[in-house]
């Protein structure tokens, strides 16, 4: 991997971008010998507005935590979209869900837009593993974690019923996109 | 992955730190951004056979941890500055009556109710004077999960050497912020048990009478012996005294047992200071942005260091005016209108080559806020 990924997820409360931001932090820290940094936005704007979380995965040590320009930025929600947009750092990632976003302006960044939520719905049937399948999409984009990983942080987090689902979620996540070369 | 590695909030790194010092009864009343300290002990303490307690408000916790740990216990309360300021009369009956005994508090925005889910270093100067009265304090803080572990244990330990309230100010950006936590093993960080009275039952016990090393044994509240304990001046018995030489003596104690062993107490973290132009001073999560300030422009060669604060009272003033002396400048760094910036310059030789580096909105302070200072104190304009 590269020596440092900044990620902000962005979103609205009860999407799972927390939960997807913190499963991918700790799969770094446990299982990969990285550091990793995350953090969120607290109060009403997670409870309705814009919610959002940064996450920083390097090599070496972190010392400041905010994400100022992320490398990748996921925007679920359209007003989490228009808010966020701006700070993609020229040259990133940029990744929305066709089904919540419309993109309206133009970002110095490859604009992905992937129908995560259709997707999920149509082959799992159960949204509640949209934030996890959001995961598959972004480890096989840039290639920050593993996926062993990913599931080892999940079968001490998930009930043991629905692990099976949410391996599903990370598999399909990752065969509806394809690795980015050139990335900053 | 070592097999100790966590991946935690920093309010659980302190909860994991009070555990492994073996704390026995945590009371408390929940506050943002300290609420899952509460929450997480609510669990961890009834599995272990020790004790929680939701209290009505934060005057009742920190009562009933004062009044837990006369029996004998360790205990913690921990909160945010509404709450903070509702303890402080308390605070003071525990210096008074020297009750060892850990107050956390993670800042949020104040005064008053304030800016509840957002961070700031604003209760500096409230841990150090919040009371009323002459009286010396612990105080100490952390920038990373690693020290807010290991200053919650040392809190614990210095609240039992010096039986005193030791206060562990955090803040929001720590309090909630994931990264690495490796626990240490057990018996890896010395443990400080409670020293108790060797007075046999039916000997006149002295409750208020040190050791020739100032060390003053407890005996268990509600135990063998029967003894009064009061926020009045008072004798070796524990009775209320107005005799100007017994105030004195006691006014005495309580200042000095903690001023003179500030080369004891006091931690600051050193970095790149040796042959620094510019001194950053910081701690929390402000003492984070100026490190990366710091590795930033030592990697090209600039002559920058950080002295970083983990003890921010007794304030370490010697090592500051040490360290200090041959910078050119010195830029403290904090989330406040200059609480600590004041104890630097009282402290330096040369106070007008001191400069403050702030934000007081809510937002941590950025690396940008940081270079545009350094700018201007180095004279090169925005």
């Amino acid at each position: 991997m590269r020596d440092k990924y900044r990620m902000v997820f962005s979103g609205s409360g009860g999407q799972g971008i927390i939960t997807a931001a913190v499963i991918i932090s700790e799969a770094a820290v446990l299982y990969e010998n990285l550091n990793a940094v995350q953090t969120q936005s607290y109060g009403p704007a997670a409870r309705g507005g814009s919610s959002r979380s940064d996450v920083i995965i390097s090599k070496s040590e972190i010392f400041f935590p905010k994400v100022i320009q992320p490398n990748t930025l996921i925007c679920l929600t359209q007003a989490a979209y228009n808010e966020f947009s701006g700070i993609v750092r020229p040259g990133g990632i940029l990744i929305t869900d066709s089904k919540y976003v419309s993109i309206e302006k133009k970002v110095d960044a490859d604009q992905i837009e992937i129908p995560i939520y259709d997707t999920v719905k149509k082959e799992i049937g159960n949204p509640v593993v949209f934030n996890i399948c959001l995961l598959g999409v972004i480890i096989k984009i840039k290639q920050i974690v593993k996926k062993e990983s990913i599931i080892k942080v999940m079968e001490q987090r998930i009930p043991a019923g629905f692990l099976n689902m949410n391996i599903d979620a990370i598999e399909l996540g990752m065969s509806m996109t394809s690795a980015i070369k050139n990335e900053i | 992955m070592k097999k100790n590695t966590v991946f935690v909030q920093g309010n659980e790194a302190c909860v994991l730190g009070a555990l492994y010092a073996e704390l026995d009864l945590f009371a408390g009343y929940p506050i943002t951004p300290s609420t899952e300290i509460a929450e997480l002990l609510s669990e961890r303490l009834p599995q272990e056979g020790k004790y929680f307690m939701q209290m009505e408000d934060e005057i009742a916790s920190i009562c009933a941890i004062i009044g837990a740990s006369l029996t004998g216990s360790k205990v913690m309360t921990a909160t945010s500055g509404p709450g903070f300021s509702l303890m402080q009369e308390a605070l003071g009956y525990a210096v008074m009556a020297e009750i060892p005994c850990v107050i956390v508090n993670v800042q949020r925005g104040g005064p008053s109710t304030g800016n509840p889910t957002h961070v700031s270093q604003g209760d500096v100067n409230q841990a150090r004077w919040g009371t009323h009265g002459d009286h010396s304090i612990i105080t100490m803080t952390a920038s990373n999960h690693q020290d807010v572990f290991s200053v919650t244990v040392d809190a614990f330990n210095l609240a039992e050497t010096y039986r005193t309230p030791v206060i562990l100010l955090f803040d929001e950006v720590i309090g909630h912020m994931r990264e690495k936590l490796i626990l240490p093993e057990k018996d890896e960080i010395k443990l400080i048990k409670r020293l108790k009275t060797e007075v046999a039952e039916g000997v006149d016990f002295r409750p208020y009478l040190p050791r020739d090393d100032g060390r003053i044994p407890m005996a268990d509240f509600g135990g063998v012996h029967r003894h009064n304990v009061t926020g009045l001046f008072h004798d070796m018995w524990g009775f209320p005294s107005n005799n100007p030489k017994i105030v004195d003596g006691l006014i005495h104690h309580l200042v000095d047992k903690i001023n003179n062993n500030i080369n004891t107490i006091a931690k600051v973290k050193e970095f790149h200071i040796d042959d620094a132009r510019t001194i950053f001073i910081s701690y929390g999560a402000s003492a984070r942005t100026a490190r990366h300030v710091v590795e930033n422009r030592r990697s090209r060669g600039e002559r920058v260091g950080l002295l970083e604060l983990i003890t921010l009272w007794p304030f370490p003033s010697h090592i500051i005016r040490e360290k200090c002396r041959k910078a050119r400048f010195v830029i403290v760094v904090e989330m406040n209108f200059g609480q600590i910036l004041k104890e630097v310059k009282a402290c330096i030789d040369e106070p007008e080559k001191v400069f403050l580096a702030n934000r007081v909105d809510g937002v941590l302070i950025t690396v940008q806020d940081i270079r545009k200072i350094l700018r201007i104190v180095q004279g090169k304009g925005i």
